[in-house]
């Protein structure tokens, strides 16, 4: 191996990197771990805590349980007061809780809480301490804690097997990969019983029991060893996590896998935990897979059950993947093949008649598994001590389930029905009453389940027997034939059972497959074409209301950073623990709410809406009332409408930054145009005017007086052009940023008229003028001085475009409420294919600045009239500038 | 010699109207402050004051309400286009007359000729035939002819008419036109006197368009061209 290789993988150093930065700002997690209660776990860490505070730590005890132990509760004296607890009042029950709220506002440097497993009373924010811990982390708070092995969740199980003891508060193994140091608390098993025996774990009462049962040396001594060998493990994994940093790794195998399959069998949490420790062990990803096979259709039950044990796999930090095929083996074995899986944890199928029946065709799934499986090392879990309580349950509801009382009862009626027509139909002559019999079988099959066509074909046979078998109205067979015809009714009966009730469990699946396609789809579509965020929240809305018939609320962040409801079905407001729900996946970006570990009061599950790269808001699914708890295969499909919905929401604002980007480029475009033909425009008559004035300063008695008079008139010119041009920019300005105001009245046209021609007046004497004004008295409702400015360009602009001599013609029109001014030139026209109202457009042989239209057009915007241009019949252009007509007011008292 | 006080605190325009001023024949006195131009008139009494409204110390119009307490001299007030509020409060306020900058020196001296004959020909009632490019006003008779043939108007028509006539060559604003025709009540109905300049425009003009003698001056008045 040369040095290349023995350079860190560069994957390894920026997950390195990152989870060091992660480390930086989120608290350290420090947990004391022990085998038993009473190793010492409080104690030693209450002892650390009081070594640090000599430091100047900033310690705080956020809950501590003591148990009463003299030895711990001497260390608290060391200590600061722990916070107080939080009261809350439960069913009128008064209960006490570690403090969240509190001790975030406290933020100490090192928060100490004891306990990790530890269960939150009802009605606290999360239902776990460590979910509690790691806000705490997130905060950017220290937290040391205390855990004993047995709540350890991939421990869980074998834990169960060796002490017989079921412990039900659990930790996932998540938290205690993300602790930052885990310290084993050890204390050996004996000295462990001597001080149980002493009465220094438990009061004696408590404590002879407790030595009957847990605290068994064998038990000890089983736990002991889980306990440091997860130590170990943990150790392993650090060191390996140097190694890699370090350069020092070895050349990991490409991205091996462990996966295990998870079916209908009850030892699949079994084989979860297993698979999680196999991939612990080995370091690799493990993934858990299900597949739903044609083939082999689930029961409602069965699907709810498996989602159960997903929702597990999770937790303990498997990939989980959904497959889908025909048959479940192979399926199952592309799969692995495709994520390089090399073990492949299984289930022993349970012992039953089916699963016989099964392996002797070699189609049960284990069989035709170690036929294909090739070179995957197959782990195949036995389905012995299995059955836990939940797993019993499970199975007595399902075979009780499928049979109603509505369907047991539709299954009597029936077959009461098929005897009397049977009855009637021998009457009239000899007809096959057994053919009559499995046809209603198979209606019930069809109608009611197979329950119910087990239950119908056990009443066929009675009621054959009973009815139509000599001797009749007994259940005394005469003829032994009978019996044989009685046995084949009922395993027809049931047969036809089977096969309708599966295939009515193929259709159900395949409808509920097609429901969900066609549901992302609508989704799709719906949002596709919306360029609003409020459109889009309702879209969202909708679906998810329509998909789960329960009131639904979308809330987005704002730009600000708060939370707003945008679109609500069936919900008023979004309120009280809804709202602290959504506030809190709106800051975590996890699920909350009901069904969740995290605010389970509220009356909503609240998912995040997150997409590539933001967190747009949150969805809010409410409770129907007398609803159960959303299923899983629900909760993903709306987790896939907020993805769908998030992205689109992305979508928007890019194209909403695009635009705004877009305007600014524009405006950028425009002020450059601006900036050359301002300084275009500016130098021009100042190169003029310098030049005239420097030539008088220096050379001036040189010159003739006709000269000398000449160039003064330049300067005088020159300077007048500046000015105007001055003017039309403030103007512009005054246009553009719309702080224009309106003086209005009512003013006479020809005093508009007259004004506007009379400060043009000196520059018209080169080009003859003609007025025509209405014969009665007008007025126009406008600015006086505006409308004087918008007449003067035009007047200015005709002066400007066309040769000398020719004529300019100004009319004014009044057309009921409107009145037109007309300007109207002999000049070229205006150039084809050009927005002359556009700023800095400006005609060819221009000597203007091309701001004169546009100036017009805002300001005759301002007055709420039109501009338009058109060519003049001759030749020539017309300005045409509509205003609103005012009425004559009154002349006054005479 | 009329002595003429500058107040501008533009130091190119206060030259440029020294220059124009004594070339023709006016003493200057030049003020670069409210403050000084208030301390400077009492001692050199000017005969006109050319006033900058847009002084760094203070409001043009407080000077001019302050000096006409005492001076009868005329004020002409110089702005900047687009300050037509400025203006009109100025006229009101007893201001003569008003320039927009920037204006030319034909300009200047022939507005402060104006303003000039207007304080040494007090209108008297000797005063009582007005003429100007053909028009003929005979106030005590109350008739106008224009070339020769007499134009009707209304007894209100004339009485503007003959306001600006009194006053030609300077402007007078709607307020004034309306406290003197209509009395201090109608100050704010502006319209009454656009009502009546619209029907002397069509009565006397030739080309109401383009007026020979009565000149819009838009948003601030009117003015009787002599």
């Amino acid at each position: 191996m040369n040095d290349g290789d023995r350079r860190p993988d560069p994957d390894h150093l920026l997950r390195q990197v990152q989870a060091d930065e992660a480390r930086a700002t989120r608290g350290r997690l420090k947990i004391f771990f022990g085998y038993a209660p009473g190793v010492g776990k409080t104690f030693a860490m209450l002892q650390a805590a009081a070594r640090e505070r000599e430091q100047g730590v900033d310690v705080v005890l956020g809950c501590i349980e003591t148990h009463g132990r003299a030895q711990t509760e001497a260390q608290l004296a060391a200590l600061p007061e722990p916070l107080p607890r939080r009261a809350s009042d439960h069913r009128g029950t008064l209960l006490e809780e570690f403090d969240l709220d509190a001790a975030i506002a406290r933020a100490p440097a090192l928060l100490l809480v004891d306990e990790l497993a530890h269960d939150n009373v009802p009605g606290s924010r999360h239902k776990k301490r460590w979910q509690d811990v790691f806000e705490l982390l997130d905060h950017g708070i220290d937290v040391w804690t205390t855990l004993n092995v047995q709540h350890v969740e991939s421990l869980n199980d074998a834990v169960a097997q060796v002490t017989h003891i079921v412990v039900k508060e659990t930790v996932p193994d998540a938290v205690l990969d993300r602790a930052d140091e885990i310290e084993l608390v050890d204390l050996p098993p004996d000295d462990l019983l001597e001080r149980l025996k002493a009465g220094l774990i438990y009061m004696p009462a408590t404590a002879e029991r407790a030595a009957g049962s847990f605290f068994r040396r064998g038990n000890l001594l089983a736990l002991r060893e889980f306990a440091l060998r997860r130590t170990t493990e943990r150790v392993d994994a650090d060191v390996r996590a140097w190694r890699d940093a370090n350069g020092q790794g070895r050349t990991q195998l490409a991205a091996r896998r462990i996966l295990a399959f998870v079916h209908t069998d009850p030892s699949s949490p079994r084989v979860i935990r297993t698979a999680r420790r196999l991939a612990d062990e080995a370091d690799v990803p493990w993934i858990v897979a299900v597949v739903d096979s044609s083939l082999r259709p689930l029961t409602t039950l069965e699907r709810g059950r498996r989602e159960a044990w997903l929702v597990l796999a999770e937790r303990l930090g498997a990939t989980v993947l959904r497959l889908s095929g025909v048959d479940l083996t192979s399926t199952l074995l592309a799969a692995a093949r495709r994520d390089n899986v090399t073990q492949l944890v299984l289930a022993r199928p349970p012992r039953s008649p089916r699963a016989t029946l099964e392996r002797w065709l070699g189609r049960d799934p284990l069989s035709s598994l170690l036929l294909g499986a090739g070179e995957l090392e197959l782990h195949v879990i036995s389905a012995a001590h299995t059955a836990d309580e939940d797993a019993r349950d499970d199975i007595a509801v399902d075979v009780a389930a499928p049979l109603s009382w509505s369907a047991a009862a539709g299954a009597v009626t029936l077959v009461a029905a098929a005897t009397a027509v049977g009855g009637v139909l021998q009457f009239f002559g000899a007809v096959d009453v057994v053919m009559l019999y499995l046809a209603v079988i198979m209606v019930v099959a069809v109608r009611f389940g197979s329950g119910a066509s087990v239950l119908a074909s056990a009443l066929s046979v009675a009621a054959f027997d009973f009815f139509f078998v000599v001797p009749h109205f007994t259940f005394n067979v005469a003829d032994l034939r009978h019996v044989i015809t009685f046995a084949m009714m009922f395993i027809v009966g049931v047969f036809i059972s089977g096969i309708t009730a599966r295939l009515r469990r193929q259709q159900d699946d395949a409808r509920h497959r097609e429901q969900r396609t066609r549901s992302l789809l609508a989704m799709t579509r719906a949002t596709a074409s919306e360029v609003s965020r409020e459109g889009i929240a309702w879209a969202l809305a909708h679906q998810c209301a329509d998909t789960v018939l329960r009131p639904t609320a979308v809330v987005l962040k704002q730009p600000d950073g708060s939370l707003k409801t945008e679109a609500a079905v069936g919900v008023v407001v979004v309120e009280g623990t809804a709202l602290a729900a959504a506030e809190w996946v709106a800051l975590h970006g996890r699920p909350a709410g009901r069904g969740t570990d995290t605010l389970p009061g509220a009356p909503a599950l609240v998912l995040p809406l997150q997409g590539s790269s933001t967190q747009a808001g949150v969805l809010l699914i409410y409770d129907r009332v007398g609803g159960s708890v959303l299923d899983r295969e629900h909760q993903e499909l709306l987790d896939a409408f907020g993805r769908q919905a998030a992205l689109v929401l992305e979508r928007v604002a890019l194209a909403d930054e695009a635009k705004s980007s877009a305007i600014a480029r524009r405006s950028d475009e425009v002020r450059a145009s601006l900036l050359s033909a301002v300084s275009h425009d500016l130098r021009t008559p100042l190169a003029g005017i310098t030049g005239a004035a420097t030539t008088l300063r220096d050379q001036g008695d040189k010159l003739s007086a006709v000269d000398r008079h000449d160039l003064l008139d330049d300067i005088a010119s020159e300077a007048f052009h500046l000015e105007r041009l001055v003017e039309s920019l403030l103007d512009m300005t005054r246009v553009d940023s719309g702080a224009l105001v309106l003086h209005r009245a009512a003013i006479p046209v020809d005093e508009a008229v007259g004004s506007a021609v009379a400060r043009v007046e000196a520059r018209l004497s080169t080009h003859p003028l003609t007025v025509k004004l209405p014969e009665e008295l007008v007025f126009v409702d406008v600015d006086s001085i505006l409308f004087e400015r918008i007449l003067v360009n035009l007047l200015e602009n005709a002066i400007r475009h066309t040769p000398t001599g020719s004529a300019i013609d100004v009319s004014v029109v009044a057309d009921g409420d409107v009145v037109e001014f007309v300007v109207a030139d002999r000049g070229p026209g205006f150039p084809a294919g050009v927005d002359v109202f556009e700023k800095f457009s400006r005609g060819e042989s221009s000597t203007g600045i091309g701001l004169g239209l546009a100036i017009s057009r805002g300001l005759v915007a301002a007055h709420g009239g039109t501009i338009t241009v058109r060519h003049r019949d001759g030749g020539g252009a017309e300005v045409v500038v509509r205003v609103g007509r005012a009425a004559v007011p009154a002349g006054g008292p005479v | 010699m009329t002595v003429v006080l500058v107040v501008e605190d533009d130091p190119q325009l206060r030259r440029f109207l020294r220059a124009a001023l004594t070339a023709n024949d006016y003493s200057v006195v030049e003020a670069t402050s409210c403050a000084e131009a208030l301390q400077l008139a009492p001692s050199h009494n000017p005969g006109l004051v050319l006033l900058d409204l847009g002084l760094p110390d203070g409001d043009g119009l407080e000077v001019t309400r302050r000096l006409r307490e005492w001076l009868r001299a005329p004020i002409i007030v110089l702005s900047a286009r687009g300050r037509e509020e400025d203006k009109v409060a100025a006229l009101d306020n007893g201001a003569d007359d008003y320039l927009t900058k920037p204006f030319g020196t034909a300009e200047l001296l022939a507005r402060m000729r104006v303003a000039l004959r207007h304080v040494e020909h007090v209108v008297t009632a000797a005063d009582t035939m007005i003429e100007s490019n053909g028009l003929r006003i005979d106030i005590a008779a109350h008739t106008v002819t224009r070339d020769g043939s007499e134009v009707h108007l209304t007894p209100t028509a004339f009485r503007v008419l003959s306001l600006l006539a009194r006053h030609a060559g300077k402007v007078l604003t709607h307020r004034q036109i309306l406290k003197e025709v209509w009395g201090p009540g109608s100050v704010e109905q502006a319209h009454y006197v656009r009502v009546q300049m619209a029907e002397l425009r069509k009565r006397l003009e030739l080309d109401p368009a383009q007026p020979k003698w009565l000149i819009t001056e838009p948003g601030v008045g009117y003015r009787f061209r002599a």
